[in-house]
């Protein structure tokens, strides 16, 4: 009857079960499918089936490698009735201009491909020519019916007409793909086809001539899946590696291609990369997308945290303690008022403060009634928590170097109620000279901010080398300033804390540990008890093994902004000299007496020891007058004077302990350390030796009288020998004139002693005004600089 | 910095007597410390004196600001106050106005107190009187002076102006630039 009536294959319906039943995708797309050339009889016009035979007669050029990204091709093989079936523009190949209505009213969504390929060449073939020749060729795995279908309508479509244009089927498959990469992208294509179907396939790492074209207009879903593959490749390369490609080949693309997903710039990724592992680095990297949760400090100085709460809840806000670890902390998840505009916040009951901002506030855990420093205090959130610690007693100095900045500091710091706190406005480096003596110091340095990525996502792309390291440069002069800011015999005190909102090494390790050695202090634990600690090594740097008690914070595990902590103990106010390389020993020295050696080591180039050897005098002595005396001494003129220095007033139990310091130290070259003095001397240059010399001999002036002839601590070695220890008898009982006499006398007073003295100075042995370290180096040169006193140089020649 | 010249002084306390009367001696002689008021930049600073000597170090084009800063002198030697000091008046307030809690954003964004937002005024504030501004909660707001008198605040309608605005604490993200 002509109705192909086969009962088995009668399609049920109704609604019963069986109408329900599905048979399987082989039997249900076959519908859609087109078999062999099936759909293509049926479709075809008589003019379409001319130009049909025409074309496959003349295909025998190698149809365009077609082959679309594996995500093209799948969908691209299905025919014009299945694209449609799935609601997807996929021109199949365009019916001709002159006919095929058929086809066209199939394609109802598809109009425009009509005018894409309006050419005559579109024809009844329903599928895109895809390159279906290098499916073929790399067909090694099983592929589903569906592929081999597409397979072979890939083949025939190859056949029917190579000039499709591919690039307007690639530009509908895909939105961002360019067309010009579609065809070195073949084998890439059928590799992540495969990738999709079967996950055995390697990853096979594009070209490098891939990249440019990637940069014109990446397809952030491809890149991102090759990100995922690289990791995954990365994660067990020996297994998973491509053969001859190099794990920095690897590498390098991950870079770019991370770079290229999150819109890094290329330095910053690089330096992620060398900072964080894999795994890490990506959830670094999704962490920073992502801001922070808000947090707030309730002001204990105005309210209690559980009132605020209670307060803030009445009001609609959202929130809870901010953990175990902060006792006025909370955190907001919602909240119905703006949280920054409250009648609570106005009168100054809280801050909004970031978490990790009240660390180093707690790190540096201020006392009452101290005088504290915060020199980089805008916009003024750890400066009032400071005060609301010392319950507004003490004094705060809160100095910040930018005018703008520091409007809002005068405003939180009045809204919050703190009465204890000078403002001003200064460059940080010029601390001590304006003030100096604190207890305590914190230095919130500025910094490259790339740990606070989620608030500012500029810095991806705007931070690179030269901005790193200018920010290392003068966040270890703000540093070394801040050190010397701080008083090492406070009784209560003497700690600094240094903290940036930075996750590069450049800006921290490096900078704490560049502190270390030029400065007398040491690494504390923080009393922080979360936190990652610090990198004692990177890369090539060594760094102090005390760096482990600083504490870094990231975004990814401590949802925090990212952030650098570490706390130094002062344990003397003297300023070791520079050219005497190891570190300083911990010998605290007296209270009283600070000497800064600074400007006398500089001068002098003298070897190591000495230097070390004059540090030791100079320990002992108390005095720089005093060393140099010596110094001169044994350069030019023999120990014997030496001898005539005054019998030390001292009892001899001092004396025979003193010694035992003295010599100590002569085995190593450790920073010279000068007797701490009460007041803080700064001394920059060799212009302000002489002037602090005298002020140095100054106070010790009446009792040293004929000092200078001390003939000990020219150098270690002397120091340790036996006419060493009876000089060291000597200068010891002259030490202890010094101090008493320091303690004694007024500055100005024994300034003028001291030149007095100077001037007096009988002897052939001129005191040289310089530094006692340039006494034991060649004199002539040192000596003639230091002078300015008037002293004669007797040595110089 | 400088201490305060008498004429100054007298200016000043005058200002701040009309809010907190013979109180003000409590700001002067405190149980724990003394303190004392400085000029610097035409603007009235409030400070403790152990604070006093560690700002003397600190030049004067550097100085930005010390302790509390009560107000400023204007061009014409008037004195005025300005909400920093609230802290310092809250206290020691002798008239006090509470207003409701719908009125307080309108009293914060710098308008005056209508009749229809009042809640509680002192006893026998009289006209033009300083009174310190407070919520519902006892939070201080604010200080303005009194338009009517406790008993003319009754009778009024209540569209009327009860309290003219002179400070609120609203200013702090308002005008934070002329705090400095």
């Amino acid at each position: 009857m002509g109705r192909k009536l086969d009962p088995t294959k009668k399609e049920k319906r109704g609604p019963g079960r069986k109408a329900r039943k599905q048979k399987g995708a082989e039997t249900e797309l076959v519908r859609f499918l087109p078999a062999a050339g099936d759909e293509t009889f049926k479709r075809l016009s008589s003019r379409a089936r001319k130009r049909a035979a025409r074309r496959r007669a003349g295909t025998v050029e190698v149809p365009k490698p077609n082959t679309a990204p594996g995500t093209k091709t799948l969908p691209g093989e299905l025919s014009k009735a299945a694209v449609q079936a799935r609601g997807k523009k996929r021109p199949a190949p365009t019916p001709s201009s002159d006919g095929d209505e058929e086809e066209d009213s199939e394609e109802d969504g598809v109009a425009n491909q009509g005018d894409l390929w309006g050419s005559g060449d579109s024809d009844a073939d329903m599928v895109d020519d895809y390159g279906a020749d290098s499916a073929s060729e790399d067909e090694e795995e099983k592929l589903l019916p569906i592929e081999r279908a597409a397979l072979k309508q890939k083949a025939r479509e190859a056949a029917a007409g190579g000039q499709w244009s591919e690039e307007e089927t690639d530009e509908e498959e895909d939105d961002d793909v360019p067309p010009e990469s579609c065809p070195p992208k073949d084998d890439k294509a059928e590799g992540d086809l495969q990738i999709n179907v079967d996950d055995e396939e390697t990853f096979v790492l594009p070209a490098s001539g891939e990249m440019e074209q990637d940069a014109q207009a990446p397809d952030l879903q491809r890149v991102h899946k090759r990100i995922q593959d690289i990791v995954g490749v990365l994660r067990n390369f020996g297994a998973q590696r491509e053969e001859g490609r190099s794990r920095s080949e690897y590498l390098n693309r991950l870079q770019k291609d991370l770079a290229t997903y999150y819109s890094y710039g290329d330095f910053l990724l690089g330096k992620l990369m060398e900072i964080f592992p894999l795994s890490e680095l990506i959830e670094f990297l999704e962490a920073n997308e992502v801001p922070r949760p808000v947090t707030l400090r309730t002001n204990t100085l105005k309210t209690r945290r559980r009132d605020l709460a209670q307060a803030l809840i009445n009001r609609g806000v959202n929130l809870d303690p901010l953990g175990k670890w902060s006792k006025s902390g909370l955190v907001v998840y919602d909240s119905s008022v703006p949280i920054g505009a409250t009648p609570e916040y106005l009168a100054g009951h809280y801050m909004l403060q970031g978490a990790s901002s009240m660390l180093p506030v707690m790190a540096l855990a201020p006392q009452e009634h101290e005088r504290i420093l915060d020199m980089c205090c805008a916009p003024g959130g750890k400066t009032s928590y400071i005060a609301q610690l010392m319950k507004n007693t003490g004094v705060i100095l809160a100095n910040d170097a930018n005018a703008e900045r520091l409007k809002s500091v005068v405003g939180n710091l009045h809204r919050l109620g703190v009465t204890n706190t000078i403002i001003s406005h200064y460059d940080g480096r010029q601390f001590p000279k304006v003030v100096g003596g604190f207890d305590r110091v914190l230095l919130d340095a500025p910094c490259s901010g790339t740990g606070v990525i989620s608030k500012d996502p500029a810095v991806k792309t705007n931070k690179d080398e030269k901005d790193v390291l200018r920010c290392a440069h003068l966040q270890k002069e703000l540093l070394l300033s801040a050190i010397d800011s701080v008083n090492a015999a406070s009784k209560t005190g003497g700690y600094l804390v240094y903290c940036t909102c930075s996750i590069t090494v450049e800006e921290n390790e490096w900078v704490v540990d560049y502190a270390l050695k030029k400065r007398n202090v040491r690494l504390v634990p923080t009393g922080l008890d979360f936190g990652q600690e610090g990198f004692t090594r990177f890369r090539e740097r060594r760094f102090h093994p005390t760096l482990r008690s600083t504490r870094r914070f990231y975004p990814h595990t401590h949802n925090m902004d990212g952030f650098f902590i570490a706390k130094f103990k002062k344990f003397s106010n003297s300023i070791p000299q520079p050219h005497t390389g190891n570190a300083a020993a911990a010998i605290p020295m007296e209270p009283e007496l600070k000497d800064q050696v600074t400007p006398m080591s500089e001068n002098s180039g003298q070897p190591a020891k000495g230097a070390g050897g004059t540090a030791k005098a100079k320990r002992q002595l108390g005095r720089q007058q005093h060393s140099r005396k010596p110094f001169q001494k044994t350069n030019g003129i023999s120990k014997g004077p030496g001898s005539e220095s005054t019998a030390p007033s001292i009892p001899k139990a001092q004396e025979s302990a003193r010694p035992q310091k003295n010599c100590q130290p002569d085995g190593k070259a450790g920073v010279i350390r000068k007797p701490k003095m009460a007041r803080k001397l700064k001394q920059r240059g060799p212009k302000s030796k002489p002037s602090k010399e005298a002020a140095l001999p100054k106070q010790r002036a009446p009792p040293k009288g004929v000092d200078s002839e001390t003939p000990a601590m020219p150098s270690p070695s002397e120091i340790c020998t036996a006419p060493g220890i009876k000089d060291c008898g000597q200068s010891l009982g002259k030490t202890k004139k010094i101090e008493k006499a320091k303690q004694q006398l007024p500055e100005q007073s024994a300034k003028r002693a001291a030149s007095l003295k100077e001037d007096g100075t009988p002897k052939g042995l001129s005191v040289p005004t310089g530094s006692p370290h340039s006494s034991t180096r060649p004199p002539p040169a040192k000596r003639r600089k230091s002078v300015t006193k008037g002293s004669s140089q007797p040595l110089l020649s | 910095m400088r201490p305060l010249t008498e004429e100054e002084t007298r200016v000043m306390f005058e200002k701040i007597a009309k809010y907190i009367g013979e109180n003000l001696q409590l700001l002067v002689d405190r149980p724990d410390g003394t303190y004392c008021f400085r000029l610097h930049n035409d603007r009235v600073y409030y400070v403790s004196e152990m604070i006093l000597k560690l700002a003397a170090n600190i030049s004067g084009d550097k100085l930005v600001s010390l302790g509390t800063c009560f107000g400023k002198f204007t061009k014409t030697h008037k004195f005025r106050l300005h909400v920093t000091a609230l802290d310092y008046l809250a206290p020691y307030a002798k008239y006090k106005v509470w207003i409701k809690p719908g009125a307080e954003q309108s009293f914060l964004y710098g308008n005056h107190v209508l009749k229809s937002g009042l809640g509680r005024i002192t006893e026998n504030t009289s006209q033009y009187q300083g009174v310190v501004v407070y919520s519902m909660a006892d939070i201080p707001l604010g200080f303005g002076v009194a338009a009517k008198s406790t008993q003319d605040c009754r009778k009024v309608d209540p569209m009327a102006i009860v309290v003219f605005h002179q400070a609120d604490i609203g200013e702090y993200v308002r005008h934070e630039e002329t705090l400095t």
